[in-house]
């Protein structure tokens, strides 16, 4: 083969590979961001407030209806232990549905650490949810339109369209979402999406007794929660993946995963 | 039963809904599609850029690439929780997923190589359908071959010298086209996983380039493998039917595997494992050397908890090992054999660690999961996700390509049809 | 263009046309590009009413106070005010209809979910009263000896 050829055939590779590339070009993904300009559901996390008592996974579980025993949720509550040597302890026991009852920290299924009162600098407790990110990357890799956005801002799921394929599962940053055990499809937060459609919060905002969770509109400059996050220094989770969270955090620490 | 919560044992702090939800099937997808494009690229290197000597091995792999086409997406059906719904990925894709483009790039893979092979065989289809319609007593076989051939010849009778160069023409362009569609194929299977940007693991723009010269690595692995052992059963096969009737050539007459054959083939091999090795070893410098946040987890992962399986299987015994093999002067078709088989295992490691390995680790960089094979099925989903279900979806394309042998001989072409004319 | 050389072509043409005319009988007719674009919103637009069409299980103590008034106002001024009826009692669901009674947790758990001292300096937990689950009367159920509607330690429950 001379050189002549080689170059001739090359090139024919080169255009036969311009075709599948070309076929990229046809997508226009156009922002429509302006579609509700009223309406942009957002959420604050008080995390001093948060006492670990879990009624919020409870109630989100019944709520939502995920298996009570089965051992994922919608939303969780983690504790951070922070000794006074630096060590980190980190836990979330059955995703505290049942709350925090016990000082003993579970490291793996089943296996727990004791650390003595004395060694404890600080300990607080950080309720977790879905971010509703506003560039979510969950949404971005479903291969079929099955998890989408709508225009206030919630991620949903369609379950009559997922096919299971657990890419957005890998996708998520913050890993909120599992397979729910009834319905085999995506599962996620979704803000109890028909509470607040019909005027009321979520179930976990509603079942916190102490305001460590709140809901609100960000589109309105008067909604208490919305003041908040426009006023105040608030914390987001994991920024650098640049999903832009909707889910704002008081008192958030450099421990928090 | 929750999916995951069977295979997988969770250490320190893991986030309550992480379990390893991509399994062996997973390995098992990029491992075969690798084997596809690999296989289309040992047949294309005779086709486009004249590589003769590989002219034997050529057709063999041809046939073999379309053999172990069905089945690339096999494991992704076994694995989806809603295996039924497959098709919606063509009724709405969302081309902004990575996977959304499978069945499209699939299928325009699965048409080149079936058009190419049509190109190829055509013109034995016509000749052996028409010599099959004159005999006056077929058996059933015969009949149910000629039907066959005469619906696959689509019409087309035309085996003049002219027309047989036209499909010449055809099967170079579609073997050039190939080239870059099967690398596309693969390339993107890489892009899959190098596009999550939640998983520090997978993240990397060199994930698509390491799968495809890895894929080319492992098909032409498993060429040389199946052609050796084809080979050596032809020759079995033809000893024993000899002893009822000697008039059929002697093994000998027949000729065996072509060493050169065989050297040539893992001269290619051994290039592509060179590049192969050289992205991985790259991409793992960059990574130590840049220590970004996620390096104290990928550290503990790779060095610690997957030590054995990343340097000792992957590269010591699946890399290092027939490399050497390889390289040493005076390379025998037995030393290939035991190279080849250690390359594939060494490929199906890589692809391990980077499945698996992925997901070792908690997303919270605070934590390890540790992935248990279901070994013995004790319902639906531990065979999909298990040994058994990834050892069937391993053993299909052996089977597949047996029986398309008997449609497309990768033997004595010239000669038509081999076996029964002879009687 | 006579040429049998194209005839693979036909058929792969064939299946394109196959795959597009599936596509207009199996994709929903609402399917499309919602006001995300895309990236963010391609979806079946049926599925938002299907999710809020979701039955709420928690009506929170406003549907509580429509039967139970006086109960909710004088339990709202105990320290326990801040606790919905439901996180004890149970989500209402359609009570009184559906369930006519509704199944109280009484338990320890519950109780502890709170009130197990932990050392959390800093969190709210610091501020509530605790015990130590193992050591205080663990046989015993909490509201033998504390009214959980008032809990005051002033005005425990006297055993008789």
């Amino acid at each position: 083969m001379n050189r002549r050829e080689f170059l001739k055939r090359s090139m024919v590779v080169v255009a036969g590979m311009a075709v599948p590339a070309a076929a990229l070009h046809l997508i226009d993904p156009k922002q429509l961001l302006a579609a509700k300009p009223d309406l942009r559901w957002a959420f604050l996390v008080d995390a001093y407030k948060c006492v670990g008592c879990g009624f919020c996974v409870k109630a989100c579980k019944l709520e939502n209806e995920v298996p009570y025993e089965a051992n994922v949720s919608r939303t969780w509550v983690e504790r951070y232990v922070v000794k006074k040597d630096g060590e980190v302890l980190i836990d979330s026991p059955k995703a505290a549905r049942d709350g925090f009852t016990t000082k003993k920290i579970e490291v793996g299924e089943g296996k727990f650490r004791e650390v003595k009162d004395e060694e404890i600098e600080k300990a607080f407790f950080v309720p977790k949810l879905c971010n509703q990110c506003e560039n979510p990357p969950c949404v971005q890799v479903c291969p079929v339109g099955a998890t989408y956005s709508t225009a206030d801002g919630v991620v949903l799921v369609d379950r009559k369209w997922c096919i299971g394929c657990g890419y957005c599962i890998m996708g998520c940053p913050y890993g909120v979402r599992f397979f729910h055990p009834v319905h085999k499809t995506a599962e996620k937060c979704n803000f109890c999406y028909h509470r607040i459609s019909k005027g009321m919060k979520s179930a976990c905002v509603d079942a916190c007794p102490f305001g460590a969770r709140q809901i609100g509109n960000l589109r309105d400059p008067n909604d208490p929660v919305t003041k908040v996050i426009m006023t105040e220094r608030v914390g987001i989770l994991k920024e650098e993946y640049g999903t832009k969270p909707q889910v704002y955090y008081i008192g958030l620490s450099k421990e928090v995963r | 039963m929750l999916h995951g919560e069977a295979w997988t044992v969770k250490e320190l702090f893991v986030y309550p809904n992480e379990y390893i939800y991509w399994t062996i099937q997973i390995v098992m997808y990029p491992f075969l599609t690798g084997l596809v494009a690999g296989a289309f690229v040992l047949s294309s290197l005779y086709h486009v850029f004249g590589v003769t000597k590989l002219k034997e091995i050529a057709r063999f792999s041809l046939v073999f690439s379309f053999a172990l086409l069905p089945c690339a997406p096999m494991p992704l059906l076994l694995h989806l929780q809603q295996p039924q719904r497959n098709l919606n990925v063509l009724m709405t894709p969302h081309f902004t997923s990575a996977i959304a483009a499978f069945g499209i790039v699939f299928l325009t893979y699965g048409m080149i190589v079936a058009s190419e092979l049509w190109f190829v065989y055509r013109g034995y289809f016509v000749t052996t359908a028409l010599k099959l319609r004159q005999k006056p007593n077929r058996t059933l076989s015969e009949t149910v071959l000629m039907s066959l051939y005469s619906i696959l010849v689509m019409g087309a009778w035309d085996v003049s010298h002219h027309a047989l160069e036209q499909d010449e023409k055809a099967v170079k362009i579609l073997a050039a086209v190939g080239i870059p569609v099967a690398c596309f194929l693969h390339g993107y299977a890489g892009f899959i996983f190098g596009s999550v940007k939640a998983n520090a693991l997978w993240m990397t723009p060199l994930m698509p380039v390491i799968f495809i010269c890895s894929a080319v690595v492992s098909g032409i692995a498993l060429c040389i493998l199946t052609y050796v052992i084809t080979m050596e059963l032809r020759k079995l096969i033809i000893t024993w039917r000899r002893k009822e009737n000697p008039s059929l050539p002697s093994p000998g007459e027949l000729g065996g595997v072509e060493t050169q054959v065989v050297t040539m083939t893992s001269r290619y091999l051994i290039m592509f494992l060179i590049l192969a090795i050289t992205l991985e070893l790259l991409d793992l410098i960059f990574r130590g050397y840049t220590a970004v946040k996620s390096w104290d987890i990928l550290r503990s992962v790779i060095y610690g908890k997957d030590f054995t399986a990343i340097f000792i299987l992957q590269y010591g015994l699946g890399n290092l090992v027939p490399f050497i093999l390889f390289l040493l002067p005076g390379l025998t078709v037995r030393r290939a054999v035991v190279g080849t088989i250690l390359v594939l295992f060494g490929v199906f490691m890589m692809r391990w660690n980077v499945v698996i390995g992925g997901q070792a680790f908690s997303a919270s960089f605070a934590g390890f999961m540790h992935y248990h094979m279901p070994i013995w099925p004790h319902d639906m989903e531990t065979f999909k996700e298990g040994l058994f279900g990834a050892l069937m979806v391993g053993s299909i394309p052996f089977a597949l390509f047996w029986l398309l042998s008997r449609i497309f001989p990768i033997f004595d072409l010239k000669e038509s049809p081999p076996s029964s004319s002879r009687h | 263009m006579k040429s049998h050389v194209w005839r693979p072509l036909f058929v792969a043409l064939g299946l394109v046309i196959l795959i597009l005319v599936a596509r207009a009988f199996v994709v929903p007719a609402d399917f499309g590009i919602g006001e995300r674009g895309y990236m963010y919103g391609w979806h079946r637009k049926g599925n938002e009413e299907e999710w809020k069409k979701v039955s709420v299980k928690y009506k929170t103590k406003a549907y509580c106070k429509e039967c139970h008034g006086k109960k909710v106002e004088s339990i709202g001024r105990s320290p326990h005010g801040v606790l919905q009826c439901e996180n004890c009692h149970g989500p209402a669901l359609d009570h009184p209809k559906d369930p006519p009674t509704l199944t109280i947790d009484r338990s320890r758990k519950l109780c502890i979910r709170c009130h197990a001292k932990l050392v959390t300096p800093s969190s709210g937990r610091s501020k509530i009263r605790g015990i130590d689950p193992e050591t205080h009367n663990p046989e015993a159920e909490c509201s033998l000896c504390h009214d959980p509607h008032h809990p005051n330690l002033e005005e425990l429950k006297r055993h008789e």
